[in-house]
């Protein structure tokens, strides 16, 4: 069950004179699912008596083009992105990590619990430091059970982090509630981080300068899987670990190493939600981010510059479909239905394209 | 058994292939065969890896179905388009690989493709089994967990249950790959009695003393076409030499490849390099432990080790090259004590592990050729500068072992699964070779290999030892040890049995040999390590 | 603490137990039988929602409560047909597609809820029950355990029914065949695509039929996501009950009540939070798992499929 070995052969190691079938199998895989989804995504909405192109339209309008919308787009980037990177970790060395969304809460219940307390004692950007090094060591800690129990037991890592995910939302809401409230105010939530101590905004917007460095973390995460050492023996445990072990890979330290960092990763992609957006969180919070960026990150293949792409993409849809909720009266749960089809046109284009190259040569 | 009596006479045609042809994405496996199996008879099928002869299985089990032509089956046209379609036709197959579920009980085995809301007749299968372990000499347990049992067992319960569905053709691919030669000729005499009630069988081996004894007709197929056929009544009057040297004819166009290699030269007298002193391992279900296991070996010198296969040889490997703990004892290098050592220490000292398991093992399929060259030396310069990887040294390595290797590839980017097995097999070694090598362990170096590809690795062999290296050859063909070995250890039950000196002069080898590898551990003390 | 063991709330306890058990105990039975065959389902949430919807809005609207078990079941077939097509038939991969056809069930049947009932959630009419006469009049055991609906009775004898099958006929070694061994089963004569489709259809009608009793007993109307995982801990419970269907029973019972007691010790007037509450069977699970996680011996070909004659 390697997350990896099907994606790999797409690996950018083509030679150029092979270009014009790269852009053939790049329309057949990429292009042509996307819009496949849009046009079935769109038939959903005609049926339910929607104009598709009324309601495309809008959401790239309010979601792209307008200045509000772009930028709220890129604030809500930042922590897609750093669970990106956690996943691109992950899925490259086969291991399924479906447990983000445990790991992002409590990274955040971490940063929102540390960082209010810290205002007062460290300069600004030592208190965001910290509030982002102790939500990535939270995400790390609660992955370690079904780290070292695949590792070392071979327990599937699917069902420990889905236990995981469900245990760690509740515990996140146990800690708001009853550890970390806010004793000053009547709603159930943490202290709040004021705004001016938050994350800096880019220029003159209101963008959160956490998207930058989301961006950074997948390109560093693209770049140390592919072009290192760690990422190579990361991939041969993923791609085959038999075979790692026989080439000397310490596999069960290599699969901990994996998941610390593809937890840790999420960790601070709560972090940067609560150090750079709400300021704290508020009882029963739960936006369930992780199981959305899964499929962006298969659908870009692993790749770090598709995934950036594919959840700018995501972003705009999620807050133009946020706005259509309530001038065009399509509830945002649409979103959902395109992601889906998306989802199983990409892999039904993937066996289309598996099947032509057997059948030529 | 219910199987009619039928009379040696009786040539009618159990199954035929009428100018079938198979391609397979670059391969034309099978080139307008045209074959016609009698009732009655055993008929042998020989051929090199890639003949054609696991395609020609394929199709008559309902594996695949034939691009071109068609089969017949008692003289009708048929349509086997499926496992289930072939066996209502009576044909029923043992592969290569065993084809039971190993965590179901034998009598589950037995019983399983019937339709799922019957009840089995445990009383009924109780009966039929016991007639044909009466008829045939079978030996089945039904309530053994089948993966407790050896291949050998497991094959048995293959018959057996193509004998219970009434199968009328048998086809055997390979059976004897896995057996001890008295193993061996107790299939052939089951397959004889077989033959004798009537049944089809078809028999494919790659032994060719076998097919003689075994076998009433012999077809040879060479690059997936039909090259020669050995008719009952001509095969009757040869010898087993002649036969043989008829076969050698036919298989490889005359021209004799088995020439032996082996030559005498001194037995090298250095210190030894490699020292494995009492070692064990642990052991599982599904695992043989090793037990106080000691030998040398030196600089320059081919220890070969024997036995059948899945006696611990592959353990002693892992232990060797660090990939599986050791419980007892302890492994010397140069003088050192590595018994604790890292797979990828071991590996820096020069003790170096080429595994069988080129592909699930060895490499990464779907990783370039580039990759795999150097996937034991992750992080390593020359390919690696401070963890970062230099692309283009690893591509100018990966193309310097394609061209000194002659590995057959379009490039340095393929992925490696597109190779064939000898090409992969190339890589591989030079892998293995790379740096500073002094011990290399070869885990069945030749196994699925065609006779070129077989011959360029043995030669390989000897010249790594030539060159002074240490050799630990793991081999199941006793004829390769015999080429290439200065001494000969037999392993059997995860221990060595014994140890001879080669001296190819004397004829007796192969049977002392033999002997050992079958011993229960009474002769175990008594050879001991002389040599 | 004494308070805590009342009548009322055991009562309400056993009753909880129940009704949050039946609906993992459908999909837990629903999964093992996939997972047996190979198929690791993780589309088994979105077929219990769609079970839910559509079981709901056929009760609705046809006023039978037995027709909306009926829509439940055809709701789940329906997308487990969709699953065994894409992944046994076409073999594509099983955690992508299962993850998508969860995804797309929550939105559609968020989006026909959102069209046909805008923000309202109708209501069915409470059910009829069946009284077991005396055994209802048991105090605190006798309504909790004997006064419920027909379909728990149904969903009991279900264990007993497929743990005879798994034992006695056929089926139980054809399924662990098709999952540990699919080529050995091929060359036997058996058909594994069929048996892993089946497999994956009668997943999809369990799992179906677990959220219809959700929607039509448990809540008595649809709300969009109102699953909330019970399809995953169905998938947990089958890996643990390692192809045993009464362990399936064991375990959803024992999550049923854990995921119930909030509202018990509601009813007793306790106040310990409910997240603390929920907490508790995902960490036995883990618990369990880290004791016994490596004897959790999961079938050598789950989540591969199989395509004949590839080597």
């Amino acid at each position: 069950m390697s997350a990896s070995s099907e994606l790999d052969d797409a690996a950018p190691a083509q030679s150029p004179r092979r270009s014009s079938r790269w852009l053939q199998r790049f329309v057949l895989v990429t292009l042509g699912p996307i819009l496949a989804a849009l046009v079935v995504s769109g038939i959903v909405l005609l049926l339910f008596g929607v104009d598709p192109l009324e309601y495309y339209g809008y959401v790239v309008r309010r979601g792209l083009l307008s200045s509000l919308g772009l930028q709220q787009t890129a604030t809500r980037m930042a922590p897609l992105l750093f669970l990106a990177a956690g996943l691109i970790v992950a899925f490259r060395a086969g291991l399924w990590n479906l447990g983000v969304d445990g790991q992002f809460l409590l990274g955040a219940v971490a940063a929102a619990a540390l960082a209010p307390s810290l205002v007062d004692i460290l300069p600004g950007w030592a208190m965001l430091v910290a509030g982002f090094c102790v939500a990535a060591l939270v995400g790390a800690l609660w992955s370690v059970v079904p780290a070292l129990l695949r590792a070392y037991q071979g327990v599937n890592e699917i069902i420990t982090t889905l236990m995981m995910t469900f245990l760690g939302v509740s515990l996140a809401n146990v800690l708001v509630k009853l550890v970390f409230l806010d004793p000053t105010t009547t709603v159930p939530q943490t202290r709040t981080l004021p705004v001016p101590d938050r994350m800096p905004r880019l220029f003159d917007t209101t963008i959160s300068s956490g998207m930058i460095w989301g961006i950074l973390a997948v390109l560093a995460v693209h770049l140390m899987m592919t072009r290192t050492a760690f990422g190579l023996r990361l991939r041969t445990v993923g791609a085959n670990p038999h075979a790692a072990a026989h080439a000397g890979l310490n596999v069960p330290l290599l699969t901990v190493a994996v998941f610390a960092i593809s937890a840790g990763f999420a960790g601070l992609a709560g972090a940067s939600e609560v150090l750079g957006v709400t300021g704290n969180i508020q009882a029963d919070w739960n936006p369930a981010y992780g199981l959305m960026v899964i499929p962006l990150v298969f659908l870009a293949r692993f790749h770090g510059v598709g995934s950036i792409i594919l959840i700018f993409l995501y972003s705009t849809l999620l807050i133009g479909a946020e706005s259509a909720a309530r001038r065009v009266g399509v509830p945002q749960d649409f979103t959902l239905v395109l992601v889906s089809s998306l989802l199983i046109l990409l892999a039904l284009a993937e066996w289309l394209d598996a099947r032509r190259s057997w059948t030529e040569s | 058994m219910t199987l009619p009596a039928q009379t040696a006479s009786d040539m009618s045609e159990a199954v035929g292939l009428h100018t079938v042809t198979k391609r397979f994405p670059g391969v034309l496996a099978v080139d307008g065969v045209s074959l016609t199996v009698r009732t009655g008879e055993v008929h042998v099928l020989l051929g090199e890896n890639g003949a054609g002869k696991s395609t020609i299985v394929g199709m008559l089990a309902g594996l695949q179905e034939p691009d071109d032509g068609h089969i017949s089956v008692a003289g009708t046209g048929s349509r086997l388009d499926s496992p289930s379609a072939s066996l209502d036709a009576g044909i029923a197959t043992v592969f290569q690989h065993v084809m039971l579920v190993p965590t179901l009980t034998v009598f589950e085995n037995l019983v399983l493709g019937a339709p799922w809301w019957r009840r089995p007749h445990r009383a009924q299968i109780e009966r039929r089994i016991a007639e044909l372990s009466r008829d045939f000499g079978l030996k089945v347990q039904l309530d053994a967990m089948t993966g407790d049992l050896s291949l050998g067992e497991q094959q048995q319960i293959e018959i057996a249950r193509a004998l219970l569905r009434d199968a009328r053709v048998l086809i055997l691919d390979e059976a004897t790959s896995m057996l001890t030669p008295s193993g061996a000729d107790e299939l052939g005499a089951q397959m004889r009695r077989l033959a004798e009630r009537g049944l089809a069988v078809i028999f494919i081996t790659h032994k060719l003393g076998e097919a003689y004894r075994f076998g009433d007709r012999i077809s040879v197929l060479q690059q997936g076409r039909m090259v020669g056929d050995i008719a009952p009544d001509a095969l009757a009057r040869m010898d087993e030499d002649a036969a043989i040297e008829e076969m050698v004819r036919l298989m490889f166009g005359g021209s004799d490849t088995s020439a032996s290699l082996y030559r005498d030269r001194p037995a090298p007298t250095a210190a030894p390099l490699l020292s494995v002193e009492r070692l064990g391992t642990e052991g599982g279900a599904e695992m043989m432990a090793l037990k106080d296991l000691s030998f040398d070996l030196r600089p320059g010198e081919i220890l070969g080790i024997a036995g059948i296969d899945g006696n611990g040889q592959k353990q002693l490997a892992e232990a060797l090259s660090g990939q599986r703990s050791a419980t007892a004892g302890r492994v010397m290098f140069d003088g050192a004590d590595v018994t604790r050592l890292s797979v990828g220490q071991r590996r820096k000292l020069g003790l170096r592990y080429l595994t069988d398991d080129r592909l699930s093992e060895g490499t990464i399929g779907i990783f370039p050729i580039a990759e795999n060259t150097v996937l034991k030396d992750i992080g390593a310069a020359p390919f690696w500068s401070g963890g970062i990887e230099r692309p283009a040294r690893i591509g100018a390595h990966a193309r310097e072992v394609i061209r000194h290797y002659s590995v057959r590839a379009p490039s340095e980017f393929t992925p490696i699964g597109h190779l064939s097995g000898g090409n992969i097999q190339k890589v591989l070694l030079a892998r293995e070779l790379t740096g500073e090598a002094r011990a290399v362990i070869f885990n069945k170096p030749t196994y699925g290999l065609d006779t070129r590809n077989i011959a360029a690795s043995r030669r390989r062999i000897r010249e790594i030892a030539d060159k002074g290296l240490a050799v630990l050859l793991i081999s199941t063909e006793l004829d390769e040890l015999i080429e290439l070995a200065d001494r000969i250890a037999v392993m059997a039950s995860g221990r060595i049995r014994g140890t001879v000196v080669n001296d190819a002069g004397a004829g007796d080898l192969r049977l002392r040999l033999g002997r050992l590898m079958v011993d229960e551990g009474k002769m175990a003390d008594t050879t001991g390590d002389a040599a | 603490m004494e308070a805590l063991l009342t009548a009322a709330f055991l009562s309400s306890l056993l009753t909880g137990a129940i009704v949050a058990g039946i609906p993992l105990l459908l999909a837990g039975l629903g999964e093992q039988m996939s997972e047996k065959a190979g198929v690791l389902n993780i589309g088994i949430e979105g077929m219990m929602l769609a079970g839910a919807y559509l079981g709901f809005l056929t009760a609705w609207t046809s006023s039978s409560i037995w027709l909306g078990f009926l829509g439940g079941i055809a709701g789940g077939i329906l997308v487990a047909a969709l699953m065994a097509l894409l992944c046994v038939v076409l073999r594509l991969n099983q955690i992508v597609i299962g993850i998508a056809l969860t995804l797309g069930v929550e939105g559609m049947t968020a989006l026909l809820h959102h069209f046909q009932f805008s923000r309202t959630y109708p209501r069915l009419p409470a059910p009829d029950r069946v009284d077991l006469p005396f055994l209802t009049d048991i105090p605190v055991l006798g309504p909790s355990l004997f006064g419920r609906h027909p379909l728990v009775y149904l969903a009991l004898i279900s264990v007993l029914v497929l743990a005879f099958l798994y034992r006695r006929t056929n089926l139980g070694l054809t399924l662990r065949a098709a999952g540990e061994k699919p080529a050995a089963l091929d060359v036997a004569g058996g058909h594994v695509i069929a048996i892993r489709s089946a497999a994956v259809l009668f997943t999809g009608g369990m799992a179906g039929l677990g959220g219809a009793y959700m929607a039509n007993i448990g809540a008595g109307l649809f709300i969009p996501y109102m699953t909330g995982g019970a399809g995953f801990i169905g998938i947990v419970l089958a890996m643990l009950a390692r192809g045993r269907p009464l362990w399936v029973l064991a375990g959803a019972l024992i999550f049923g009540a854990a995921l119930s007691l909030t509202t018990a010790l509601q009813v007793a007037g306790s106040n310990i939070p409910t997240d603390v509450i929920q907490m508790l069977p995902f960490a036995a699970v883990m618990l369990v798992l880290v004791i016994w996680g490596r004897r959790a011996r999961l079938p050598a070909a789950l989540g591969v499929g199989y395509e004949r004659g590839a080597r």
